[in-house]
């Protein structure tokens, strides 16, 4: 699926009576989901004749501190259960493959692809969504740096950026390593400036180009050393 | 994805009654098996998830340092015998992948993520050796910029099996460089083989990346005492900065007795389908002063034999000279 969906708009919602066109565009996708999920089952039983009944498991999940009790099709994704079945649409769907992290949460504290991870097999850990991780009321020190330094363009990257950022904190704390660290020969005491933030953020895309102001949103938290050559 | 069915075994014995059923794998981290089974690549009926069988652990003992299948490749690249010890497989894991992806990915399922490229990707290409043997390679006539130059090549397209993709792990990689040993088992005994030995080469079965047999199970990865702690470096050549294979990496270790080598531990990445490693290079380097003379030596016995493709000639060249750049950082201790 692409970040720009609207691209995909069939012409017959162009005809649809007016009461369909006050669709929201959340009720849209659902609708163009199940369309997709019946075309994908299609090709499924053409292509690969076995197996074709889904397997399902009953399955308990910890989000945001909420417990969900679920039955799931093994094939979910965690990315595909919080957005279509949860509600919880905070976290995106960019690339589908682990390249672009618009997908990022935090399992047990550690950011991860949603989109890569099994649905069973997260199931024993807490997970955090960018729900989570604060309300628009309270806001988390990440989102409100994030505010504060304008780091975002159209918004779709930004609660990977988020997740993966607020992630980033708690591995400086725990003095982990990027490979700046070792290129740089600082593996004793990791300075935290410009380079290491790109470093360490260089797995969340961001189409729009917002990577000065994600940087300086990072660094106001990190408070690292700022840049070498790369400062803004 | 196909259907499959799950399952979560709480001890290795578990997992290696249920891998016994036709067409199971088993799970790790799943950032390259998931990826691919999105993309009807791998069609597994079962998966075996192995997080949880007690494989998460790291242990030293006075010569070596074993690493538990499961343990995610952050972890293995903080923990700090690691980077005490070790530092040269810290410097490669952080080169690879994304934190994310890192945070993710396991010891063995790095040692088992597939030697692959953008055609083995994409099921629309009908030629793939490694999908499908003998129905050839689209590389070879296609884009074949960041492909293979060595190992995989030499036979060219007189081979109806050639498969020219290359290997991403940059882990991998300084295992090689390490002289790691994996320990297998499956319910029939325990086997153990030397990293370097894991990996094969495509030959007239590009489908099979290595000689793990279906029904093994990679239990952990042993490092030998370390040599190379004080002079190592990893180098990685990319197109962009970070989050992207290899063009050429290089794991370099030396162990020093002043200016003199005593022992080295040297291969490349990103240009063939397995790390590249040459006992004949490393031997060229032992007992030899650490200079760019005795570098640029072991550089050009290493890519003895290199045949590259129209698009990626400059390979040969920047292998050369990033062996020699990753010797010169490891030499002068610059990591510490």
């Amino acid at each position: 699926m692409s970040p720009c969906i609207d691209d995909d708009i069939p012409p017959e919602i162009d005809a649809s009576s007016e009461s369909d066109l006050k669709l929201n565009r959340r009720d849209f996708l659902t609708a163009s989901a199940i369309v997709s999920a019946t075309l994908v089952t299609g090709i499924a039983t053409a292509e690969a004749p076995s197996p074709t009944t889904p397997s399902l498991l009953p399955l308990t999940l910890s989000i945001n501190k909420q417990i969900h009790t679920l039955t799931v099709d093994t094939r979910t994704t965690l990315l595909d259960l919080l957005r279509e079945t949860l509600d919880l649409t905070g976290s995106k769907k960019g690339c589908d493959h682990g390249q672009c992290g618009a997908c990022t949460v935090l399992l047990d504290g550690r950011r991860i692809n949603s989109c890569l991870t099994l649905a069973v097999a997260a199931q024993g850990s807490e997970i955090t969504t960018i729900e989570g991780l604060g309300t628009p009321g309270n806001l988390s020190p990440m989102q409100q740096s994030f505010l504060e330094h304008d780091g975002f363009q159209c918004g779709y990257c930004t609660p990977g950026q988020i997740c993966s950022a607020t992630a980033l904190l708690d591995e400086v704390k725990r003095n982990e390593f990027s490979v700046v660290s070792f290129n740089t020969g600082h593996t004793a005491n990791p300075n935290i400036n410009d380079d290491e933030i790109r470093e360490r953020m260089s797995g969340n895309i961001c189409r729009c180009g917002a990577y000065p102001n994600i940087v300086a949103a990072v660094r106001a938290l990190t408070g690292g050393i700022h840049g070498t050559g790369g400062q803004v | 994805m196909n259907p499959f069915t799950y399952q979560r075994p709480s001890a290795p014995e578990a997992a290696l009654h249920a891998i016994e059923l036709s067409n199971s794998k088993f799970l790790g981290g799943g950032t390259n098996l998931i990826d691919l089974m999105k993309d009807r690549v791998e069609t597994p009926t079962a998966l075996i998830d192995i997080n949880h069988i007690g494989l998460d652990q790291i242990t030293s003992t006075a010569g070596s340092t074993t690493i538990g299948a499961s343990v995610r490749n952050s972890d293995l690249a903080n923990h700090p015998a690691i980077v005490a010890n070790y530092p040269l497989l810290s410097h490669a894991l952080l080169s690879g992948a994304s934190p994310q992806l890192r945070n993710m990915a396991t010891t063995a399922g790095n040692l088992l993520q597939r030697t692959r490229c953008p055609y083995f990707m994409d099921t629309a290409f009908p030629a793939c050796n490694k999908r499908q043997p003998g129905s050839g390679c689209a590389a070879i006539q296609g884009f074949n910029r960041t492909h293979a130059i060595l190992g995989a090549t030499n036979e060219g397209s007189a081979n109806p099996y050639t498969c020219i993709a290359t290997n991403p792990s940059d882990m991998n990689v300084a295992l090689y460089a390490l002289n790691a040993t994996v320990e297998l088992h499956s319910s029939k005994g325990k086997r153990t083989i030397l990293a370097r030995d894991f990996h094969r080469l495509p030959g007239q079965t590009p489908h099979v990346d290595t000689i793990l047999a279906p029904d093994e199970l990679i239990v952990a990865v042993t490092l030998p005492a370390a040599k190379f702690a004080k002079n190592s470096w990893y180098l990685k050549v990319r197109d962009r900065q970070s989050y992207a294979f290899a063009l050429v990496s290089v794991a370099a270790g030396l162990e020093l007795d002043g200016q003199a080598i005593k022992s080295a531990g040297l291969a490349l990445g990103g240009v063939a389908p397995k790390p590249w490693r040459s006992l004949e290079a490393e031997h060229a380097l032992t007992g030899q002063p650490a200079t760019s003379e005795t570098f640029a030596r072991a550089a050009s016995i290493l890519l003895n034999g290199a045949k590259p493709f129209p698009q990626n000639v400059f390979k040969v060249e920047l292998a050369k000279q990033s062996v020699i750049r990753a010797l010169t950082l490891a030499a002068k201790g610059a990591q510490a």
